[in-house]
C-alpha cells in the first residue's frame, strides 16, 4: 500500500515533537516532509538565552541533527518558507517554488515577536528576540556597541537583558507596566527581582512609554525617545514586548483564526479536518500556549490522531514559569495574584531575598509565586495540577515538601546547592553531575527520559522530586513535567486509574480483552503493565478472572524470592511471629539436608533461608511443612506482634493472639504492593506498629488502629484511623481498609501513597462513616480469600508450573 | 569447520514451554541455555545470563520478542540478545529452530559456546572467594 503523505509546516519544537511521537507509535504510516523557514535543523528555542549569555553554544541546543531526518526518511526543506496552501489540491508551496502534496497537514508555525509600531522600528540595530539569527545579531552587536535597550520587562526581555549585560553591554530595560514580569509575578516578588537585577548592573525604566527610535546618518539606531521627552542612547534595541501566534499563512489559507489557529481537543483545525495545528500558533479553547510543556502534550495528542488511533484528547494545560537567569530563582504558576474568594499564605523576607506566596481557593492550591527559594516549585505545581484538597497539609504547606517528608533523603532537597559529585539517586548511584550532563548532552525533557538514560529515580523513586528540580534548573523552567495523568507504560496512553475503571465498568476478565478494549500498542504488553493488569483483574473479579502466572514477576511464579546469584530465599509463615521447637527442628534439618548457606532472622519475626537452589524449592517447602510466608509477593507479609498481656507485666491486651487472628484472616491476600501489619499490646509499642500499613495498638479500653505507615525508603508514621473496642472490630476495620486499598490502589502503590493520593478523609468516609460499606468491603475480602490455595502445597490450584523447578537435560549426542 | 553442516539437537517440545514463558536447558559444561516461547509461539534461545549482572533470563517476564531480566529489569531482545536502549549490552544468543512441535539447538553451540562465562556468586561463598 502506498504511504500517506504528511507535510509539516514549521521545523520548531512543537512540530518536531509531534513527529517524534508519531514515529514512536506509527513509524511507517507516512511519508513525511518538513518545511522550516530557518536554515537550521530543529533546536531548543528555550535555550537561546543561555546561548546569548555565553553559557551554551548553538551546537549544544540542537535537538534533532540533520542525520535524524535522514535516518527516519524525512524530507527536510530548511530555509524554505511556505507561502501558500492549496486546500483543494492539497499542496503546499514554498517561497522558492518547492511544493509538496499532503494527505495530512500539520501547522506548527509558532509565533512572531510583537514589534512596537513606533517610528524608527526599521532602523539597523533594532531586532526582535526569537531565533538563532536574532541571537547572533545580539552577540555581534554586543561585541561592537556599548548601549542596549530592551523593550519589554517580561521573561524573554529580562533573559535578553541579562545575556547582553554578561556580554559587556550597558543595558536598560524599558517596561510600560507597573512592575517587571507582571504576568508571572506579583508586585512584591517583582521588586525583589528588580533589586537583584539592579545589583548585577541592569538599569530599569518602569512605566516608560517608548515614542520613537532615533537613527544616525548611517541608518543605525542611536537613541530611544520616550513620550515624556527623555532620550537614552542605544545602538541596539531589542523588542521583547510579547509574541503573537504566527497565523498569517493560516489566515490566507482560510483557516479560522482567533488568537491563533482554532483547534479542537484532537488538535484538528476547526475548519479542515485534514489539517492539524500544534504549538504557539494554535489556539485551543481560546488559549495559545507559549511554553514548552503544553506543546509537548499537544504533540502527543496530535500524534495519536495522525496515527489513526483516535484516542488522544487534549484538555488544556496548567503552566508554570521559571526565569533562566543564572543565580536568580523565581517560579510562578496558576492564579498567583489571588483576589476575591481566595486566601493567601505569604512568607516575606526582603532582606534575605526570599518571598513566597501561595494562593488557595476552596481548600485547593490555585497559584504560587516564589522568589529566592524555588526548591518547592515543582511540588506546589503538582498540588496545583492535581487540584488535591490541601486541608491536612495547610499548616505546613509553606515550609515545603521536605517538611512534609515527601522528598526523601533528608537534607538533600536543595538541588541547586548540591555539588556535581553529590549523589542524587542512592539506588543506582547517580550523581547530580551525571544527570545534568545527560540532560544537556542528550536534550532530555521529561522525567521519563532522565530515568531511561541515567537510571536516576528509576528504582525507588524517592529522589523523583530532586530529579525534577534538576530538570528545571538544567533544561529550563518549562521542561515537560510528567503530566498529572500518567500513562501506565510505553504500551499505552491509559493511566492506572483508567485501566482499573474500564475493568470494573465493562466487566473485563482477561488481559487480552483489556488490551483490546483500551487499544494497547503492543500485542502482549510489557513487564511493567502485564503484572498490573493481571492484578487488577483478579482483585476486581475474584473467582471469575483467572490468574495468569506468566504475567507475574518470577518471585510470584516460583513462590520464593530470587537472589543476585539466581538462587532463592524461603521464608515460612510463623503466625504472629511465634514458633515452636518442632518447627525449628524441621527448619534446622532442612538447612542441613539442602546445604542452605545462610539462615537469617528477618525484621518481620520470621526465619529466612537464603541460597536455596530452584531445583530444591518444592522439597524444601514440603520438608519444612509450614505455610508460605509470601515474603516474595505483593501480598500480606507479616503481622509482627509483641508478647502482650499473656506475659508482659505492662501488657494491656493479648496482642499476640490478635496478631495471629489477623494473620490467619488475611494471609494469601494479594494487594497492589506488599502489606505489613503489627500489633502492640500497649502504647509502648514494642511491635513498632507506627510504621506499618495497618498498626494496631492495645490500650486499656480497646484497640487503636493506625494506617498507611511505612518503614521503607521514606519512614512514614502511620496516621490514627479509629479506636475500637473488640477484636472482631479490629478484624473488620482493618480488613475493610485493606480491601478498599486492594480495589482502589494502583499496582506497586504502597498504602502510604494510596492514602496520600485519595486522602485519608476519603478512606474514613468509606470505612468509618458508612457502616454498610465497611461490612460490604470486609465481606468482599473474605469472599476473595475464601478457598485461596497455599502455593507451597496446593500447586495445581495455585497454578504453580512445576516444570520450572527442573531444568531440561537433553540427551547428549555424539 | 564452517563447511560442516549444522547438527541440530532436539531439546524439548514447544509445549514443554509455557506460552510467554521459558525453560532452562542444563548443559554438560558451562551455564544453562534459556529457551523462550514468545508471541505467536516463536522460540528463541539465549545463554541464561543477563549481560548486566548475570541474572537468569529464563526467569524473566516474556513479552513480544523480548524478555525482562528478573534482577534489574533490563529488557533484552530474544532475537539477537541486544539490550534495549539506553542500556548497552548483549546476551549470548544460540541458534534455534522448531520443526513440527520439537525445538532444536545447534549441538555444536550447545556443547562448546560460551563455556568460559561464569555465574554470579552470592552469600558467604562470594566473600571467601574475593
Amino acid at each position: 500500500m502506498k504511504k500517506m503523505k504528511l507535510v509539516v509546516v514549521g521545523n520548531g519544537m512543537a512540530g518536531m515533537r509531534a513527529v517524534e511521537e508519531l514515529l514512536k507509535i506509527a513509524p511507517d504510516l507516512y511519508d513525511i516532509t518538513v518545511f522550516g523557514a530557518e536554515p537550521h535543523p530543529n533546536y531548543n528555542r528555550i535555550l537561546l538565552s543561555p546561548v546569548l549569555a555565553g553559557e551554551q553554544t548553538i551546537d549544544q541546543i540542537i535537538l534533532n541533527p540533520l542525520s535524524w531526518y535522514a535516518q527516519h526518511g524525512i524530507t527536510l526543506h530548511a530555509g524554505r518558507k511556505v507561502t501558500a496552501i492549496d486546500r483543494i489540491q492539497r499542496v503546499v508551496v514554498a517561497d522558492d517554488g518547492t511544493s509538496a502534496a499532503y494527505d495530512r497537514l500539520l501547522m506548527a508555525t509558532g509565533s512572531n515577536p510583537f514589534v512596537l509600531p513606533v517610528p524608527g522600528r526599521d532602523l539597523d540595530g533594532v531586532i526582535a528576540y526569537r531565533d538563532i539569527a536574532d541571537t547572533h545579531a545580539m552577540i555581534d552587536a554586543a561585541a561592537r556597541h556599548r548601549h542596549a535597550v530592551v523593550i519589554g520587562g517580561g521573561l524573554l526581555g529580562l533573559e535578553a537583558a541579562n545575556g547582553l549585560k554578561l556580554r559587556g553591554m550597558d543595558v536598560t530595560v524599558v517596561h510600560i507596566m507597573p512592575w517587571l514580569m507582571e504576568r508571572q509575578l506579583d508586585a512584591e516578588a517583582s521588586h525583589l527581582l528588580q533589586r537583584s537585577l539592579e545589583q548585577r548592573g541592569l538599569k530599569f525604566l518602569i512605566g516608560a512609554q517608548t515614542a520613537e527610535l532615533l537613527g544616525d546618518a548611517a541608518g543605525r539606531v542611536r537613541a530611544v525617545r520616550f513620550k515624556d521627552g527623555r532620550e537614552i542612547a542605544a545602538e541596539l534595541v531589542v523588542m521583547a514586548a510579547g509574541i503573537r501566534p504566527n497565523t498569517e499563512l493560516a489566515e490566507r489559507t482560510g483557516l479560522l483564526c482567533n488568537r491563533g489557529i482554532v483547534v479542537s481537543d484532537t488538535m484538528q483545525t476547526i475548519t479542515d479536518p485534514r489539517i492539524y495545528a500544534v504549538g504557539e500558533c494554535a489556539a485551543h479553547r481560546g488559549i495559545a500556549y507559549g511554553l514548552v510543556a503544553p506543546l509537548f502534550e499537544q504533540g502527543k495528542v496530535c500524534a495519536t490522531q495522525l496515527a489513526q488511533f483516535g484516542i488522544g484528547r487534549y484538555a488544556g494545560s496548567q503552566t508554570s514559569t521559571k526565569l533562566k537567569v543564572t543565580g536568580i530563582d523565581l517560579f510562578s504558576a496558576g492564579d498567583f495574584m489571588g483576589g476575591d474568594g481566595t486566601e493567601e499564605i505569604v512568607l516575606s523576607d526582603p532582606i534575605g531575598g526570599v518571598y513566597k506566596k501561595l494562593v488557595i481557593r476552596d481548600d485547593k492550591l490555585v497559584g504560587a509565586c516564589l522568589y529566592g527559594d524555588t526548591v518547592d516549585g515543582s511540588w506546589y505545581f503538582k498540588l496545583l495540577r492535581e487540584a488535591r484538597p490541601i486541608g491536612e497539609l495547610r499548616d505546613r504547606l509553606m515550609f515545603g515538601e521536605s517538611n512534609i517528608g515527601d522528598v526523601g533523603h533528608e537534607g538533600h532537597n536543595r538541588a541547586a546547592a548540591m555539588a556535581d559529585a553529590d549523589e542524587v539517586c542512592g539506588c543506582n548511584g547517580v550523581s547530580k553531575g551525571a544527570i545534568c550532563k545527560a540532560i544537556k548532552s542528550k536534550g532530555l525533557f521529561t522525567l521519563e527520559e532522565v530515568r531511561k538514560h541515567t537510571k536516576a529515580s528509576a528504582s525507588c523513586g524517592s529522589c523523583t522530586g530532586l530529579v525534577e528540580q534538576l530538570l528545571m534548573f538544567t533544561a529550563g523552567g518549562d521542561y515537560s513535567k510528567a503530566p498529572a495523568k500518567k500513562a501506565m507504560c510505553g504500551c499505552t496512553d491509559c493511566s492506572h486509574q483508567e485501566a482499573r475503571e474500564a475493568i470494573r465498568e465493562e466487566h473485563l476478565l482477561t488481559i487480552d480483552s483489556v488490551y483490546q478494549r483500551l487499544a494497547w500498542r503492543t500485542p502482549n504488553g510489557c513487564s511493567s503493565c502485564r503484572p498490573a493488569i493481571n492484578y487488577y483483574l483478579i482483585s476486581t473479579w475474584p473467582k471469575e478472572a483467572r490468574d495468569d502466572p506468566q504475567s507475574r514477576f518470577i518471585n510470584e511464579r516460583s513462590h520464593a524470592n530470587i537472589q543476585k546469584d539466581g538462587t532463592y530465599s524461603v521464608v515460612p509463615r510463623m503466625w504472629g511471629g511465634e514458633t515452636s521447637a518442632d518447627e525449628l527442628r524441621r527448619i534446622a534439618d532442612v538447612v542441613d539436608k539442602y546445604r542452605i548457606p545462610t539462615v537469617k532472622v528477618t525484621g518481620g519475626q520470621r526465619i529466612d533461608l537464603l541460597g536455596v537452589k530452584k531445583e530444591d524449592l518444592v522439597h524444601v517447602w514440603r520438608d519444612i511443612g509450614m505455610p508460605s510466608g509470601h515474603a516474595y509477593a505483593k501480598a500480606l507479609r507479616t503481622v509482627k506482634t509483641c508478647v502482650g498481656s499473656e506475659w508482659c507485666r505492662f501488657g494491656t491486651q493479648d496482642s499476640t493472639q490478635m496478631g495471629k487472628d489477623l494473620e490467619r484472616a488475611l494471609w494469601r491476600m494479594y494487594a497492589p504492593h506488599k502489606v505489613k501489619l503489627a500489633v502492640s499490646g500497649c502504647p509502648r509499642n514494642c511491635a513498632e506498629a507506627g510504621i506499618k500499613d495497618v498498626g494496631v495498638i492495645g490500650v486499656d479500653s480497646g484497640w487503636e488502629l493506625y494506617i498507611a505507615g511505612n518503614g521503607g525508603i521514606k519512614t512514614e508514621v502511620a496516621q490514627f484511623f479509629v479506636k475500637v473496642k473488640t477484636a472482631a472490630e479490629v478484624l473488620e476495620y482493618s480488613g475493610a481498609f485493606l480491601q478498599l486499598y486492594r480495589e482502589e490502589g494502583w499496582y506497586l502503590e504502597r498504602t502510604v501513597h494510596y492514602v496520600g493520593r485519595v486522602g485519608i478523609e476519603h478512606v474514613k468516609k468509606k470505612v468509618l462513616e458508612d457502616a454498610a460499606n465497611r461490612k460490604a468491603l470486609w465481606e468482599r475480602l473474605q469472599f476473595a480469600l475464601d478457598g485461596e490455595p497455599d502455593p507451597w502445597f496446593e500447586h495445581a490450584k495455585a497454578q504453580v508450573d512445576l516444570r520450572q523447578f527442573a531444568p531440561l537435560a537433553p540427551a547428549v549426542t555424539a | 569447520m564452517n563447511a560442516r553442516s549444522t547438527i541440530w539437537q532436539a531439546v524439548c517440545r514447544v509445549d514443554d514451554i509455557a506460552p510467554l514463558g521459558a525453560r532452562r536447558i542444563a548443559r554438560e559444561q558451562g551455564l544453562g541455555v534459556a529457551v523462550f516461547r514468545g508471541a505467536g509461539d516463536r522460540v528463541f534461545a539465549l545463554l541464561d545470563r543477563c549481560p548486566h549482572k548475570g541474572g537468569p533470563l529464563s526467569q524473566g517476564i516474556v513479552f513480544g520478542d523480548s524478555v525482562a531480566c528478573p534482577l534489574h529489569n533490563w529488557t533484552l531482545s530474544l532475537v539477537d540478545g541486544q539490550a534495549k536502549a539506553p542500556d548497552v549490552g548483549c546476551a549470548v544468543s544460540f541458534a534455534c529452530k522448531v520443526e513440527g512441535d520439537t525445538v532444536y539447538l545447534d549441538a555444536d553451540e550447545l556443547a562448546h559456546k560460551a563455556l568460559d562465562v561464569t555465574a554470579p556468586v552470592a552469600g558467604p561463598r562470594a566473600k571467601s572467594t574475593c
